[in-house]
């Protein structure tokens, strides 16, 4: 399994995800440029988290613009593997690739904190390795975290089961609608959250329930 | 030309730095403030207006959250 | 050409100005005179301070870079060293808080770099007024942490711990020290001098404006007075997103071999980078001004030799290397431009095209700069107000409660929730989990980091207490299970001129470099700022000291918290503890004492030297060293920390010793510690341990006689929770 971690201006951990894919075990990762057109036949694209152009205009805006991620825009066309970290998630946001958007935290300040997820739905590619009602323990870090949809997209999401992940333990700390923490395409193949399970795969760090969501990918894969 | 965009949070959303700025003008001494909201502008010198309602629908603007409004042949 | 007058408003003195006629065999024009008001500023010269530091012990086995530098560093397994420093920037940030502290994070980043090593940890120290009271305060403290998240979150670079603190003599007069940690090969460091005449002077990173023109003279070297909105126009304005850019660059450049030479630009801009590069190099340098990017019209020739634009580096490079640099900060989007040569002239000359306009002495800048003995003198009168009094109660369960929810000692949670403690994954121990940061390696060891300060302790007795924030800082290494391997330090203290702040600079420093020797930890460098005072007088006498250390074994970094159910709780440590400069004594509103218990800095350092072993091999449930609040605190501390009360017997105390038992202080003496009772047993055969009680259930149950204390975990963690109002 060959994981790609997409670079852009501004990426602050990229590198952790590679680090993070690189635990699967059998699985191996490289980051891609983002000037670059080719996905270099990754099995799997990671557009991780950051402040993608220094967050200018708004977050993700001029991302979602590069040459890679007109790649990466087919590639998920074609049924490919997209996982989209907290600016990753906002990027795959502005690109259309996720329904939703995502708005600055209520309590307008950044925060760093480790939170509860409930999987909602294990049956998305990115959450086999989970069972539904699993509470995994990930870290947030941000400003914009604050997931919005129009109340009838809300209730699409929810009817399709693209709810995947939502804050528990009355632990929203961002204002989410329906305490929504990430969701996917219709289809199944995109996924974005903003908790970084990157930061929560090795036992010195705290918790490793983040590594499920990779090693889940790679199972999908295989 | 020189023109303008006002971008501001689409109604109904919440908007708390609106809320935050809301609160702190009583704190100041000014009373009767309501409706509060925060956007962004933007300003730009264009060869061709025509094309400004695409910039913001492709760019400028995220037609999901904000609404805005041009406006065009403003003084440098 | 200018006058003396001009000199003047530029704070030079008329002896320095007639020195520099003499210097210059003429009077300097207009570039000459910015140039050598901003070098032979206090900020940028260390007049007052330069002969002093020379006490301060800097060498050591582990020393791979000394002072002198951008930053020092200690040398680590594997052919690796860790770079760091401690950098103020105290009056911008009481202009403009959340710039000044930004900036502040920004340009020690860039001391870090501008070494060769990756950034891969933040610390903060902050100091303020006192929130209850002061509105300006909790505005300087909100937008101040704002500031230092806006920047070390943007650029990746995780911000791992600080310190904060409140006291009246700050209100004036805010304190932001930043410090930085950064990793290199050791022979991927690279230094500043500039050598090989012929070679090309490469700026590269932003454009250059007119941010902070005349900072560091206007700011750094004058007490701050009411006209200080008229400041603010000098603050720089910090661009993390490209400072990142200019990280990644810098690195590339040096991990090709493409640099001879590599300097930051800071305080003074262009004027003190290139003047330091030439000195140390024993060059000269041309710089042309017409080829340097600009992002303002119409920039005067001195503006752009003192500019202080953020996130710019210099270079020195091959001719042959030069089209490869320029390639890389291309490729960065950084904008690179040569816009100088080396010469073998010994001058600094600033040059428009081909017209000279400005030509001085690299050694009249940087070398002649007057030194100045302090003339020093005790203060005996109190010179600090007495601070208010907001504690009545004599019962201990309400003075617990009560120093828990002080300022002081308040858990920083809705602070460091700010900040991105995590990015680089290297992160073990984060911000209240143990007393120390600790950053995992590869191979398995890791590396500790704390930075400590003192303010009230130093003002009671500025030698006593500065060699108590010594201890105390190797403590908190110790409470992780690391050795420290070096020190940096900032020393904020007010007027020099003054004899009285004199006196207070000389002691401390005395005392910083009887800690250092006694602990066998050697200063890498560090940074002064002096002037810290207003119409209210000068801030506490306030040293700030970082320190690194190495622990072995990631996986057995010691954490602050009760864990286990059952565990014994022990006591450790030569403590006599006194209420003399505590925070009891403080919310009693009693006058600050002169002078402090003495201290034994051998004893000190067998104990924390026994602690920091008992952690690394004993498998200690917790360490936690005794600091503000005294023993009491501390238990409550590791309560909190790990969610589990204890119940504990102190036997008998006499009643008018109790307070003092409880309550009183003695930075780094002391540390509460957990485990099995054979693990503390074991401990007990190297260093005296009182075994007192065991941890379990929900309340904290202290008893001592007939005295009995019980509170809740709730009830603590309520009263811990105060600083959360000053985070609207």
């Amino acid at each position: 399994m060959n994981f790609g971690v997409i670079r852009f201006p501004g990426s602050c951990d990229e590198v952790d995800a590679v680090l993070a894919c690189e635990r699967v075990p059998g699985a191996s990762a490289q980051l891609l440029w983002h000037g670059d057109r080719h996905l270099h036949g990754v099995d799997a694209v990671v557009v991780p988290g950051g402040f993608s152009y220094g967050d200018y205009l708004r977050v993700g805006a001029i991302a979602r613009f590069s040459p890679v991620m007109e790649s990466v825009i087919e590639f998920s066309r074609e049924g490919g593997l997209v996982l989209g970290i907290c600016n990753g998630f906002q990027v795959l946001c502005e690109a259309g690739l996720l329904p939703g958007a995502l708005l600055p935290n209520v309590e307008l300040r950044f925060i760093c904190r480790q939170v509860n997820l409930e999987v909602v739905r294990a049956t998305s590619p990115f959450t086999t390795d989970c069972e539904a009602g699993d509470i995994l323990s990930i870290p947030v870090k941000h400003t914009t975290g604050r997931y919005y949809a129009p109340p009838d997209v809300l209730q699409s999401l929810d009817a399709h089961g693209q709810i995947v992940l939502k804050y528990a333990h009355d632990g929203n700390p961002n204002g989410s609608s329906n305490d929504i923490a990430g969701v996917r395409n219709e289809v199944g193949n995109v996924f974005g959250l903003m908790p970084h399970p990157e930061h929560a795969v090795d036992e010195l760090s705290g918790s490793t329930d983040g590594l499920k969501i990779f090693t889940s990918m790679a199972h999908a894969d295989a | 030309m020189r023109a303008r965009v006002l971008v501001r949070p689409k109604e109904g959303i919440l908007d708390p730095q609106g809320v935050a700025v809301q609160r702190a003008l009583p704190a100041l001494g000014f009373e009767g403030v309501a409706n509060v909201h925060i956007g962004r502008l933007i300003e730009l010198d264009v060869e061709d207006p025509s094309q400004l309602e695409a910039m913001c629908q492709k760019l400028l603007v995220n037609p999901l959250i904000e609404d805005y409004e041009i406006l065009g042949d403003v003084p440098a | 050409m200018p006058t003396l007058d001009q000199a003047r408003a530029l704070g030079l003195t008329e002896s320095e100005f007639s020195l520099i006629c003499e210097k210059l065999e003429r009077g300097p024009n207009e570039v000459e005179l910015a140039v050598f008001s901003l070098l032979w500023s206090e900020h940028c010269a260390y007049k007052h301070s330069k002969k002093l530091l020379g006490e301060l012990p800097t060498t050591g086995e582990r020393m791979a870079l000394g002072p002198g530098e951008n930053a020092g560093a200690v040398t680590i397994g594997d052919g690796m060293v860790v770079a760091f420093k401690v950098e103020s920037h105290n009056h911008p940030s009481a202009v403009e808080p959340f710039q000044g502290a930004a900036t502040g994070v920004g340009g020690i980043l860039r001391d870090i770099f501008a070494i060769g090593a990756r950034p891969i940890a933040i610390l903060d120290s902050l100091r303020f007024g006192e929130p209850a009271s002061s509105a300006r305060s909790r505005y300087l403290l909100d937008h101040a942490v704002g500031g230092i998240g806006h920047y070390g979150n943007s650029i990746g670079v995780p911000t791992v711990g600080g310190e904060l603190y409140f006291e009246g003599p700050y209100e004036q007069n805010c304190l932001v020290n930043a410090m930085a940690v950064g990793l290199a090969r050791k022979d991927g460091l690279i230094r500043s001098a500039a050598t090989g005449v012929g070679n090309v002077v490469v700026l590269f990173g932003a454009s250059t404006g007119r941010d902070g023109i005349g900072g560091a003279s206007v700011l750094a070297s004058a007490e701050l007075d009411e006209a200080d909105a008229s400041k603010r126009p000098s603050v720089q304005v910090g661009d993390p997103f490209a400072e990142k850019k200019l990280l990644e660059c810098s690195l590339e450049l040096l991990d090709r071999g493409l640099l001879v030479a590599l300097q930051d630009l800071g305080a003074a801009g262009l004027s003190s980078s290139s003047a330091e590069m030439a000195s140390k190099g024993e060059v000269g340098l041309d710089l042309d001004m017409s080829l340097v990017p600009l992002r303002e019209a119409d920039m005067a020739p001195f503006e752009i030799m003192v500019s202080e634009s953020q996130e710019r580096m210099l270079c020195v490079v091959e001719p042959a290397q030069v089209d490869d640099v320029l390639e890389v900060c291309a490729k960065w989007e950084v904008h690179g431009t040569a816009i100088g040569v080396v010469t073998d002239t010994r001058r600094l000359r600033v040059l428009v095209g081909d017209e000279v306009v400005g030509d001085m002495p690299v050694q009249a800048l940087v070398d002649d700069c007057p030194l100045y003995d302090l003339k020093s003198n005790i203060d005996k009168r109190p010179i600090y107000p007495r601070p208010p009094r907001v504690l009545g109660s004599t019962d201990p369960q309400e003075i617990l409660l009560a120093l828990l929810a002080c300022p002081n000692i308040a858990s920083r949670r809705p602070l460091f929730e700010q900040y991105d403690c995590l990015v680089q994954s290297r992160t073990v121990r984060r911000p209240e989990q143990a007393d120390a940061a600790v950053l995992a390696l590869p191979d398995g060891s890791a590396i500790a980091v704390a930075l400590d300060g003192s303010g009230r302790r130093v003002a009671c007795s500025p030698y006593t207490g500065t060699v108590e924030a010594v201890l105390e800082c190797a403590a908190n290494l110790a409470c992780v299970g690391a050795t420290p391997l070096g020190l940096t330090n900032c020393l904020n203290f007010g007027n020099p001129e003054k004899p009285g702040v004199a006196w207070q600079l000389e002691e401390s420093v005395r005392g910083l470099a009887h800690a250092c020797k006694g602990l066998g930890v050697p200063v890498v460098g560090g940074n002064v700022s002096l002037y810290n005072e207003s119409g209210g007088g000068p801030i506490y006498p306030t040293p700030v000291v970082g320190m690194v250390g190495e622990l072995k074994s990631a996986e057995r970094a010691g954490r602050m918290g009760f864990s286990r159910e059952g565990d014994s709780v022990g006591f450790v440590g030569p403590f006599r503890p006194f209420m003399a400069g505590s925070e009891l004594a403080k919310l009693r509103g009693d006058e600050l004492t002169l002078g402090l218990a003495p201290v034994d800095i051998a004893a000190r350092r067998e104990t924390i030297e026994a602690v920091r072993d008992a952690v690394r091999t004993e498998k200690l449930s917790s360490a936690h060293d005794v600091a503000e609040g005294g023993f009491l605190v501390c238990v409550a501390e590791c309560c909190l920390a790990g969610g589990l009360g204890a119940v504990l017997d102190l036997g008998e105390i006499y009643e008018d010793e109790l307070e003092r038992v409880l309550f009183g202080e003695s930075p780094g003496a002391g540390f509460v510690v957990s485990g099995s009772a054979e693990a503390l047993e074991r401990v007990g055969r190297l260093v005296p341990c009182d075994v007192f009680g065991t941890v379990g259930g929900s309340v904290l149950d202290v008893t001592s006689g007939t005295v009995r204390i019980e509170v809740g975990l709730d009830e603590l963690r309520e009263a811990h929770g105060a600083l959360a109002v000053l985070f609207p």
